[in-house]
C-alpha cells in the first residue's frame, strides 16, 4: 500500500492556515497549495475543512478578507492575518511546541 | 469584537442569503479552477483534469454545505424550514391536528387553571406587609380543635408575651347605619386599638386607632373602608372628620382604608371600631367569653415555632397577677397558625389533590398523542426513509420531528389559554366559599409562561419516542416494506403507553369513585334534625328600645306570632345557635354532682323559644321538651343531648341532674329532658355537648336571634315572612337569610368542589383512555390486515377472530389495571384528610373502577374487532 498523503492532525488546522497567512496574504487554493507543498505532501487539506476554517477563523477576528485580482486576472478572495490572528498565531505555536517536544521526549526514551 | 463579527456575518448569511452564497461558489469554483488548472500543467486534458479535480475533491455542492452548515445562522435557518414543513404536514392531515391539539390543550389549560387556584390561594402571600409574620391565636378545646379566645386571656397572653410586635383582638360587628341614604346594616369589626398595625396596612386618609380609644366608653371612632367610602359617602376625602350614625350612636370618622384592603378572615368587612372592653372585670362578664378571634403580628425574627412555644409555656403556668376563669384555663394550650394557614387550612388538602389530579390528566393526555404521533410514523415511514436515503441526517430528522410535535404542542399551548379562561370562570363558580382569595385567581403571567413551559415541555416529551424511532430506523428496509408492515419495537411501545394511560386513569378513577362514595356517605349522615323545608335567617335588635330583656323578649315572640301568620309556615322557633351556619357559642359547665365550685367542662349554648325542637325535628329521647311552663320567673330547666348524658351519665341518671351554665355564681339548671344529638359545626364532626334553655330563662336575652320557620317551599316565603318581621319593627336588620338545604350543601362544599374536579377529570381520562385504546388496536389490526387474512384463510371463524382482538387489547388493559391498582393504593393515601367514613382501600370503588375501565376497553376494543372480522381474506391477500 502506497504512502497515503495524511489528513492534517486534528485541531491543528487552524495552526497551519494562520502560519502560511503569516509569510503572506493568500487565497484559499494558494493556502492548501502551501500547506501541501511545505510538508512536502504529507498533509492534504481538503477544500471543506479549509473553508469552514476559514469562515471560523474570519468570524473570530483573526482573519480579515477581500476579494482581489490574482496573477492571472482572476478574482480570488484574499484571507490577511490580523493583529489578534498574529497573537494567536504566537500562542499556538509555543503550545505547539511544547506539546511536540514533550511527546518527542516521550517517543525517545529508553526503557 | 469577535462576537460582533459572529453576530453580522451570521446575519448576512441568513438576511442575504443568495449573495453570500455566490460569494463562497465563487471562492470554491476557484479552488476547484486552480485544481484542473494544475492537472492540466501536468499534462491531463481539460476533461481528465476535471475528472481528476472531482475524484480528488468530490462535489462543490458538498463543499459549499458543509461551510455553510458551520455557522450558528444555519441551525436557525433549518429551524426555520422544518417550522415551515411541519406547518404543512400539520395542515394536511387536519384530524390528527385537531384531535392531538385539542386533547393537548385540555391538559394544558385545566393544569394551568388548577395551577393559577394553588398558586393564589396557597403559594403567594397575602397581600400583607411582611405577611409570614402574621398569626392567629386561639384557644383549644378538649377535642383539639381551635376555639375563640376569651378577653381575659387575651389580656394575659398579650401582656406576657414577648413574641408580638402587635396584637389585637376582633370580633363582628355589625351595625345598622342611617342618614344621607336608606339605612343599611354594615359588616364590620370590632377591634382591638393595634389590629391594623398587627395586619400591617395603614389607612390611606386620615389615622389608625390610637390606645385610649379602645377603652370602655372611649371616644367612638370609626375606620371606613374604600368600597363604603364611595359607596356611601362618594369618595368625599371631607368624610374625616365627620360624624356618622351607628345604631343610634354618633361615631367620628377618623380614617379610610386603602382601596384593596381585606381582612382575608373576614372579607365582607366594611368599617372598624375600637372594641372597647373593660381591663377589669368578674367572671360572669362579657370579658370572660370565647367570642374573640385573636391575630398577632411576631416581633423580626421571632418564627411560629418561638411564638407556640412561648404562648403555651405561658398556657402551662398561670401567675397570681392573671386570674383565669374555669372555662377559660387554657388547659389545653393555645393554637397559633399562620394566617395564611389559617385562611387555607380548610381547602389546602383538595387543592393538593386536585392539583394531583390534574396532573395526572396532563400525562394522559401526553400519553394519547404520542400515540397518535407513532401510529402517524408508521403511515409516514415511506416519506421518512425516502428523506434519509436523499442525505438527510438522523439528527436532521429527529430534530424535524421534534419540531413538529413541538409546534404541535405550541398551537395547543395557544389554545389551552382559552380553555384556561373558561376553567378558571367555572372553577371560581364552583369554589366552595371559604375558598379564600378566589377572586383573584386569574391569567396572569406567571400562568402564560406556564403555558409556554409546559407546551415546550410536553411537545419534546410526546415527540421524543416517535421522533427517535422514526430516527433510528434503516432507510432500507423502510423503502422495501413501504408502508404496508411497522416494525415491531414501535409496535410494543404503543402497547406499553397504553398500559401506563390505563394504569393513570385507574388512579384518577379511584381518586373520583373515593369522593363520591365520601360525599355521599356524608350525606347520609343524620343532622339529628329534618333539614328539608327549613328557612334560617337572623334578625338584629339595635337602639334604646331594646335595653330590657323583656322588650327584647317581647319583639321575638311578637314576631314568631307574625311569621307563623304566614301562609305555608307550619311551624316556627328562634334560636340563639342555628346548626352549621358556622357559628360556635361555648360555656362552661358544672355538674352539682361533680361537687365543688369549679366548671369542668363546656358546651354549646342554644337559648331557644320552646317550638324550636318541633320546627327543627329535632327529636326527644326521654325526659320533657321545653314549653310555655319555662318563663323568666319559673325554675330554670334545660335539655341536654343524648351523647352528652350518655357519657357524664353512663347509668341513664341525667334527668333530674343539676348543672350550672355560664357565669359561675348564676342560678341552677335542672336537666328536665334528653333529645337527639345535632351537627353544629360541620357534618363529619363527631357529638358535641349541647345545652338547651329557654330563651328567657338564660342570664340574658340574646339582642341577636335566627328564626327557623318549616314550610313546603321555604325559599317562596322569604319576601313574606321578611314583611312579617318588619311589621313588629321595620327598623330591625334581617341577614343571612338561607335555606337549611343550602346550609348543608355549603358544609360539605370542599369535598363537592373536590369531587367535581375528580369526576370531570376522570371522566375526560376515560374517553382519553377509550380512544388509546381504539386507535392502538386499529392501527394494529390495519397493520396485521395480512396476518388476519391468512388466519381467516385458514380456517378461523369471525367469532375467533373478533376474541383474538378483543383479547389482546383487554389484556393491555388488565396489565394496566393491575399496575394501576398497586399504584391507586399508594396514591389514595393521600386522599385521606378528604375521605369521610370510608378506606382509602375500600374495595367496592376499586371493583366499580376496575369495571368501568375494562368495560371501556372493552367498547373500544369492539370496533377494530369488528373490522378484523370482516377482513376478506381473498382480497387481502391478493393484494399482496
Amino acid at each position: 500500500m502506497a504512502v497515503s498523503k495524511t489528513d492534517v492532525v486534528q485541531g491543528t488546522l487552524d495552526l497551519l492556515i494562520l502560519k502560511t497567512l503569516s509569510l503572506e496574504p493568500m487565497h484559499g487554493f494558494g493556502i492548501a497549495q502551501r500547506v501541501e507543498q511545505i510538508s512536502r505532501g504529507v498533509f492534504k487539506v481538503n477544500p471543506g475543512s479549509l473553508f469552514t476554517a476559514l469562515e471560523r477563523l474570519d468570524r473570530g477576528g483573526f482573519l480579515d478578507a477581500d476579494w482581489r485580482h490574482t496573477e492571472n486576472a482572476r478574482r480570488a478572495k484574499y484571507y490577511t492575518l490580523t493583529r489578534a490572528g498574529r497573537k494567536r498565531l504566537d500562542t499556538h505555536m509555543a503550545d505547539w511546541r511544547r506539546r511536540a517536544s514533550a511527546i518527542e521526549r516521550l517517543l525517545n526514551a529508553e526503557v | 469584537m469577535s462576537l460582533w463579527r459572529q453576530l453580522t456575518r451570521g446575519l448576512r448569511r441568513l438576511g442575504k442569503g443568495r449573495r453570500a452564497d455566490d460569494e463562497l461558489d465563487e471562492e470554491i469554483r476557484h479552488y476547484f479552477d486552480q485544481v484542473e488548472a494544475a492537472g492540466r500543467e501536468r499534462g491531463l486534458s481539460p476533461a481528465q483534469a476535471h475528472r481528476a479535480a472531482r475524484v480528488e475533491l468530490g462535489s462543490p455542492t458538498v463543499v459549499r454545505e458543509e461551510v455553510r452548515s458551520s455557522g450558528w445562522e444555519h441551525a436557525v435557518s433549518t429551524f426555520g424550514a422544518d417550522l415551515r414543513y411541519a406547518a404543512r404536514r400539520l395542515r394536511r392531515d387536519p384530524a390528527f391536528t385537531a384531535v392531538s391539539v385539542v386533547t393537548l390543550a385540555v391538559g394544558i389549560g385545566a393544569t394551568m387553571a388548577i395551577f393559577g387556584a394553588v398558586k393564589t390561594v396557597l403559594l403567594e402571600p397575602l397581600p400583607y406587609r411582611q405577611a409570614d409574620r402574621i398569626v392567629v391565636v386561639a384557644d383549644t378545646m378538649n377535642n383539639g380543635q381551635p376555639l375563640n379566645v376569651t378577653f381575659g386571656s387575651y389580656l394575659e397572653l398579650s401582656s406576657r408575651s414577648r413574641a408580638f410586635e402587635a396584637i389585637a383582638p376582633f370580633k363582628p360587628w355589625q351595625p345598622t347605619i342611617v342618614g344621607t341614604a336608606d339605612p343599611e346594616r354594615l359588616t364590620g369589626e370590632r377591634v382591638g386599638a393595634q389590629f391594623f398595625a398587627a395586619i400591617g396596612v395603614s389607612p390611606s386618609i386620615g389615622r389608625d386607632f390610637e390606645p385610649d380609644e379602645d377603652r370602655p366608653n372611649g371616644a367612638r371612632v370609626t375606620i371606613l373602608s374604600d368600597r363604603l367610602w364611595h359607596r356611601r359617602f362618594a369618595g368625599d376625602p371631607s368624610i374625616v372628620g365627620r360624624s356618622i350614625t351607628l345604631d343610634d350612636s354618633q361615631y367620628l370618622v377618623i380614617g379610610v382604608m386603602p382601596p384593596g384592603f381585606e381582612n382575608v378572615l373576614t372579607p365582607s368587612s366594611e368599617l372598624w371600631a375600637p372594641l372597647q372592653y373593660n381591663t377589669v372585670f368578674t367572671p360572669e362578664s362579657r370579658e370572660w367569653g370565647h367570642h374573640l378571634r385573636l391575630l398577632g403580628r411576631l416581633r423580626e425574627g421571632v418564627t411560629i415555632e418561638a411564638a407556640k412555644r412561648e404562648l403555651n409555656e405561658i398556657a402551662d403556668n398561670p401567675v397570681p397577677a392573671f386570674s383565669r376563669v374555669p372555662w377559660a384555663l387554657l388547659s389545653n394550650g393555645v393554637n397559633t397558625t399562620s394566617l395564611q394557614a389559617d385562611v387555607t387550612a380548610g381547602i389546602r388538602p383538595a387543592l393538593i389533590a386536585v392539583l394531583g389530579g390534574v396532573l395526572l390528566l396532563l400525562v394522559i393526555a401526553c400519553v394519547n398523542v404520542t400515540n397518535l404521533l407513532l401510529a402517524r410514523g408508521a403511515q409516514r415511514h415511506a416519506e421518512l426513509a425516502m428523506r434519509v436515503a436523499l442525505g438527510a441526517s438522523r439528527g436532521r430528522l429527529f430534530r424535524q420531528l421534534l419540531t413538529e410535535s413541538v409546534a404541535l404542542s405550541l398551537i395547543g399551548g395557544a389554545l389551552a389559554i382559552v380553555v384556561a379562561g373558561f376553567a378558571i370562570g367555572t372553577l371560581v363558580a364552583l369554589a366552595p366559599p371559604e375558598l379564600p382569595r378566589v377572586g383573584s385567581i386569574r391569567l396572569d403571567r406567571t400562568l402564560f409562561a406556564l403555558a409556554l413551559t409546559l407546551a415546550t415541555i410536553v411537545g419534546t416529551v410526546v415527540g421524543l419516542i416517535p421522533a427517535l424511532q422514526a430516527a433510528r430506523r434503516q432507510p432500507q428496509r423502510g423503502t422495501q416494506e413501504g408502508s404496508r408492515r411497522t416494525t415491531r419495537t414501535h409496535h410494543a411501545t404503543r402497547r406499553l403507553l397504553v398500559v401506563a394511560e390505563v394504569a393513570i386513569a385507574l388512579l384518577l378513577l379511584t381518586g373520583a369513585g373515593l369522593l363520591l362514595r365520601s360525599v355521599q356517605r356524608v350525606f347520609a349522615v343524620p343532622v339529628g334534625f329534618d333539614p328539608s323545608g327549613l328557612l334560617t335567617l337572623q334578625v338584629q335588635q339595635a337602639g334604646p328600645r331594646y335595653r330590657l330583656d323583656e322588650a327584647r323578649y317581647r319583639f321575638y315572640t311578637e314576631a314568631l306570632d307574625a311569621i307563623r301568620a304566614v301562609p305555608g309556615v307550619s311551624a316556627a322557633a328562634f334560636t340563639s345557635l342555628m346548626p352549621l351556619n358556622g357559628s360556635v357559642d361555648v360555656f362552661g359547665v358544672h355538674f352539682q354532682a361533680d361537687g365543688g365550685a369549679e366548671n369542668d367542662g363546656a358546651a354549646l349554648r342554644y337559648a331557644v323559644t320552646p317550638d324550636y325542637f318541633a320546627a327543627m325535628g329535632i327529636p326527644l329521647r326521654g325526659g320533657r321538651l321545653l314549653d310555655a311552663r319555662d318563663t323568666s320567673k319559673a325554675p330554670r330547666a334545660v335539655l341536654i343531648n343524648e351523647s352528652y348524658a350518655r357519657s357524664r351519665f353512663p347509668d341513664g341518671d341525667a334527668i333530674g341532674q343539676r348543672l350550672r351554665f355560664g357565669p359561675a355564681d348564676g342560678d341552677w339548671f335542672s336537666v328536665v329532658g334528653i333529645v337527639g344529638d345535632v351537627k353544629q359545626s360541620s357534618l363529619d364532626a363527631g357529638p358535641s355537648n349541647a345545652i338547651y334553655v329557654a330563651a328567657q330563662q338564660w342570664h340574658w336575652v340574646d339582642a341577636s336571634m335566627t328564626a327557623v320557620l318549616r314550610g313546603r317551599d321555604p325559599a317562596s316565603m322569604v319576601p313574606a315572612v321578611r314583611r312579617a318581621i318588619w311589621s313588629i319593627d321595620k327598623d330591625v336588620p334581617i341577614v343571612r337569610i338561607a335555606t337549611m338545604d343550602a346550609l348543608v350543601e355549603r358544609a360539605i362544599a370542599d369535598r363537592r368542589f373536590a369531587l367535581v374536579l375528580f369526576e370531570t377529570f376522570g371522566i375526560a381520562a376515560l374517553i382519553l383512555v377509550t380512544t388509546g385504546i381504539y386507535g392502538v388496536l386499529s392501527g394494529s389490526v390495519t397493520e396485521r390486515k395480512r396476518e388476519i387474512g391468512v388466519r381467516a384463510a385458514l380456517g378461523a371463524s369471525p367469532g375467533e377472530i373478533v376474541g383474538f382482538v378483543v383479547r389482546d387489547g383487554l389484556l393491555l388493559a388488565a396489565i394496566g389495571v393491575v399496575l394501576g391498582l398497586g399504584g391507586a393504593a399508594v396514591a389514595s393515601r393521600y386522599l385521606v384528610t378528604l375521605l369521610f367514613e370510608i378506606s382509602p382501600l375500600d374495595p367496592v370503588t376499586y371493583a366499580v373502577v376496575v369495571v368501568l375501565l375494562l368495560g371501556a376497553s372493552a367498547f373500544a376494543c369492539s370496533v377494530p374487532a369488528y373490522r378484523a372480522a370482516s377482513i376478506d381474506p381473498s382480497v387481502t391477500l391478493r393484494s399482496e
